[in-house]
């Protein structure tokens, strides 16, 4: 049957891994080719690279880390982080990209999603939502922009609809209230959000535990789940990621 | 030096179908050659013929206005064992058949008989996501199937799509996913996969070194066995 996946997530900044604490804080983690060759090494099912430098200047050097990341990489991998338009994703792909995340560009204009989808396919194109509720219930939940800073008084399950309408091939679900908490995916916004759409929903922001994984999958409705800092600060791999949920009875691929 | 065809017909990203290939024949660069090409002479000389695809099925139009149809129906036809290696990978193993319900207006290859269909919005009364995306396994896999040589039943391998190929005596692997699917189909030298082989990690590498491997093809002395 198909399995639940689990996605290793890779900030990037000036060719460097990094790791922040609710979109605040910065810390180095290491090379991104060595990570992601570790992490598929270990198990997990795809690789996520966001390039949070997000600036003009940079992305010269991102498109090298993804070249170089790619060259050994034989498990799918997603590119996001500053993909403003069609020719931008195009370069992405070139460099060895088998899907890209588009976040703010989405929202500002809607009609990316279908354009990069027309050249790529479908399933190529994430729709990655920053969502915020505080203690208001997941139907009210915001979506957020511009690395999760700025309000749009957009609700989050309208537009993971509106995209999906639209083209995309799934959704990257982002808790900000929970995310670098290590305490727990926001389970009720997830498994509102898989409720409101047919394509795949990856959640992410705040795993800290198999426990929080095997919740995400169950009771959170996630068909995927992200995990960053659980791994980078040597946590668990996905090998024990992986060993502990299907203990827990949680459909997984298990690594070699 | 051998050529590998792998035939770009504008459907979608082949860069890591090429990278995964050539990646399997590093060891020994200069013997074959991985060439990417729309050029329906080339694929005749070719060794072995790769035909990766994603997305609409209506892509597929672009292979019959560039004559590649025809090439393709050339090498392959010869009867087994003699026909030039083919293999295709997602919508390249749909096209092998006499169509898709995603195109009623594009005709496949028809080399294997039936039409790609969507899958079910429902199964045994739950709903089906779709597209089907993710790891999956491989079933029932069968014993003479030179393309999954090796590979165990059970064996995981990655997906994503929203059409698949019905089964048949063709079929040399099931998946299931609303039911069961065709995920590897072989007969002779002609071949397909509806899994992305090049983004199934271990498996999904050596099935393609598999096919990298497959004896090429015979010349006319030996073909009469």
């Amino acid at each position: 049957m198909l399995t639940k996946r689990i996605i290793a997530c890779l900030d990037v900044r000036a060719g460097r891994v990094v790791k922040g604490v609710q979109f605040v804080d910065i810390i180095d983690a290491g090379d991104p080719a060595e990570l992601a060759h570790r992490h598929a090494a270990a198990g997990a099912d795809e690789i996520v690279l966001l390039d949070i430098t997000a600036t003009h200047e940079g992305r010269g050097t991102l498109l090298e880390t993804v070249k170089r990341a790619a060259s050994k990489l034989f498990v799918p991998f997603t590119v996001g982080g500053g993909v403003r338009t069609a020719e931008e994703a195009e370069a992405v792909f070139a460099a060895g990209a088998d899907k890209v995340s588009i976040n703010s560009a989405a929202i500002a204009r809607p009609e990316l999603i279908g354009e990069i989808g027309a050249s790529f396919g479908a399933q190529a194109v994430i729709v990655a939502i920053d969502a915020r509720r505080g203690n208001k219930p997941p139907a009210e939940a915001e979506v957020f922009i511009a690395g999760g800073r700025k309000p749009t008084g957009r609700r989050v399950v309208d537009w993971a609809r509106e995209a999906e309408q639209r083209g995309a091939g799934e959704i990257l679900l982002t808790s900000m209230d929970t995310d670098g908490m290590r305490s727990g995916f926001d389970c009720e916004l997830t498994a509102a959000v898989s409720a409101a759409v047919q394509i795949p929903v990856i959640a992410s922001g705040g795993a800290g535990s198999a426990q929080h994984f095997a919740d995400v999958f169950g009771a959170g409705r996630a068909d995927a789940a992200l995990a960053a800092s659980i791994f980078h600060f040597g946590v668990t791999d996905s090998r024990a990621l992986k060993a502990e949920l299907a203990q827990a009875g949680v459909s997984v691929r298990l690594p070699c | 030096m051998k050529m590998i065809a792998v035939i770009d017909y504008k459907a979608g990203n082949l860069t890591s179908v090429v990278k995964a290939l050539r990646f399997l024949l590093a060891d020994n660069p200069n013997a074959t050659e991985i060439r990417v090409t729309q050029n329906p002479e080339e694929v005749l000389r070719a060794e072995k013929i790769v035909l990766p695809g994603v997305g609409h099925f209506q892509a597929t139009q672009l292979l019959k206005d560039l004559g590649l149809t025809e090439a393709i129906r050339e090498a392959v036809s010869k009867d087994t064992p003699g026909g030039t290696p083919f293999l295709g990978i997602c919508v390249g193993l749909q096209w092998l058949y006499a169509g898709s319900t995603e195109a009623p207006e594009t005709a496949g290859l028809g080399h294997f008989p039936g039409m790609v269909e969507r899958f079910p919005a429902t199964h045994q009364g739950v709903e089906l996501k779709s597209p089907h995306v993710g790891w999956n396994s491989l079933e029932g896999i069968r014993p003479d199937s030179r393309l999954l040589a090796g590979v165990p039943s059970g064996s995981f391998v990655y997906f994503t799509h929203s059409w698949r190929a019905p089964l048949s005596q063709d079929t040399a692997a099931v998946t299931n996913y609303g039911g069961g699917f065709t995920a590897a189909v072989e007969r002779g030298n002609v071949m397909g996969v509806q899994f992305h082989p090049e983004k199934s990690a271990e498996t999904g590498l050596r099935v393609l070194k598999n096919f990298l491997e497959l004896e090429p093809r015979m010349n006319a002395d030996q073909s009469k066995c």
